[in-house]
């Protein structure tokens, strides 16, 4: 089998893979489902998505190892919402240790007049600097969230390549080399979501 | 800034999505996909499809729908309707909805929402409430889409909305029903009492008529989004009309 064109789901136990799935198919690009280490190794790209608890996802990576070997992993890597917090230090849900791939910690967004949690719905990307991961794409576009707990702008550091401001300034896009990371669901995010998934399918 | 959404609701049943006065004399008014597509390209910001499929007791319904919609659309989507254990809403996020939402099951055994919440995460669970203004104030109602079994369901309205989020709702619909079906506004005093309690995103739902029903409830209640059938199914509104309305009036949305 050609592994030229191989994208990678990891597998961290969240329920809804399909919607992803259905979104790489609708960009004419096949995945398969990566539950092990050795079903990572070769794939051409990876994408960690992850709806659900920091814990339990964590649990799962590490009783399949697949946590070292994304730590390893040297192909490009999109973590997509709970998928991009993973790639961090630490998060405050469950006080679980993370992948460390990025620096930074993972905090609650707190609820406030006006600002209920989850920040749940369509918000506007910021750039912050321009990356390929982002061509296209830019303070006009909107795209769909659903996540309580953040990475705050300030925290992402130099990984940071856009946020969106819910009172607070999210990381909405990071990436460091290989690692990237959404925040929001590009799978779900129309025409924007489809340009994101269609720019990372074409690094290798 | 995060925008107000506008979501269209779809009655499905067998597949099919159906129009009925009073949850009677149903027909079918169209193909699931085709009004799922043309309200995703009108602008919908999300979609619910609420599945009234009788189901036999005990047996589960057929949601192969729930995949067919799932490879189309690439906005959201949450499934309402017969949803009474882990295992249905699994089934149903498995195939590719957003969200899920519970509405007289929850009432019946209100720890589903936790059993939900804690297996899916708080952003999967919606709780609908079905809530009517009676002489003792805002009571919530059940099964209220079967008329031999519908009724008070022995809660005050505003008590199950916060005992849903401490649960782990992570949205409530809360649907008025003295206004629903009417097309006269949404229940203003209702929705902004309901939006003091709720630290979760709060939908509105009953009564949708015209434009100026969605900025009134906007502005004056603060609902993070407006739910409406019959006012879209029917024609009378446009989705792109509506949201160059609200965005003259100063309401963020996503154009």
């Amino acid at each position: 089998m050609s592994r030229a064109e191989d994208t990678v789901i990891i597998d961290s136990g969240g329920a809804n893979l399909a919607s992803l799935l259905y979104a790489l198919e609708r960009q004419g690009a096949s995945a398969r489902l990566a539950r092990s280490p050795e079903a990572l190794a070769g794939a051409s790209r990876a994408i960690l998505p992850g709806v659900g608890a920091a814990g339990d996802a964590m649990s799962r990576l590490t009783t399949s190892g697949l946590d070292e070997a994304l730590r390893r992993y040297d192909r490009p890597l999109l973590g997509i919402c709970l998928g991009m917090q993973l790639l961090f230090e630490r998060s405050a849900e469950g006080d679980t240790a993370c992948l460390g791939i990025l620096p930074g910690r993972v905090t609650p967004l707190l609820p406030a007049p006006g600002r209920p949690v989850p920040h749940m719905g369509w918000n506007t990307l910021q750039p912050v600097r321009p990356d390929p991961l982002l061509s296209g794409l830019g303070a006009d576009d909107w795209v769909y969230f659903v996540h309580g707990y953040h990475v705050a702008a300030a925290d992402a550091d130099t990984a940071l390549l856009a946020t969106t401001d819910y009172g607070v300034a999210v990381a909405a896009a990071v990436r460091r080399g290989n690692f990237m990371g959404v925040q929001f669901h590009p799978e779900r995010s129309g025409a924007a979501g489809a340009r994101l998934l269609k720019n990372f399918l074409a690094m290798s | 800034m995060l925008a107000r959404r506008i979501i269209p609701c779809l009655d499905v049943r067998d597949g099919q999505v159906v129009k009925g006065v009073r949850f009677r004399d149903h027909r079918v008014v169209g193909d699931i996909l085709e009004l799922a597509t043309r309200y995703r390209d009108e602008g919908a910001d999300e979609l619910v499809f609420y599945d009234i499929t009788a189901s036999p007791e005990g047996r589960s319904v057929d949601r192969g729908w729930v995949e067919r919609v799932a490879r189309v659309l690439d906005i959201p989507f949450c499934v309402a309707g017969g949803i009474r254990s882990v295992a249905d809403a699994e089934a149903v996020l498995a195939a590719g909805a957003e969200k899920v939402s519970v509405n007289s099951p929850a009432l019946e055994n209100p720890s589903l929402i936790d059993a939900l919440a804690r297996r899916f995460g708080s952003q999967c669970v919606v709780v609908g409430i079905d809530s009517q203004t009676t002489a003792d104030g805002w009571r919530v109602h059940r099964y209220t889409g079967d008329p031999t079994r519908s009724g008070e369901a022995g809660r005050n309205t505003l008590d199950w909305l916060r005992e849903a989020q401490s649960r782990g709702a992570g949205e409530i619909v809360l649907n008025c029903m003295a206004s629903d079906g009417v097309r006269q506004g949404y229940d203003l005093e209702q929705l902004r009492c309901a939006r003091e309690g709720c630290h979760v995103p709060l939908v509105a739902s009953g009564g949708a008529g015209s434009a100026q029903h969605f900025i009134d409830v906007f502005r004056d209640a603060g609902v993070d989004a407006a739910l409406a059938a019959s006012v879209f199914h029917s024609g009378a509104l446009a989705i792109p009309d509506l949201k160059a309305l609200l965005i003259a009036a100063g309401v963020v949305v996503r154009p």
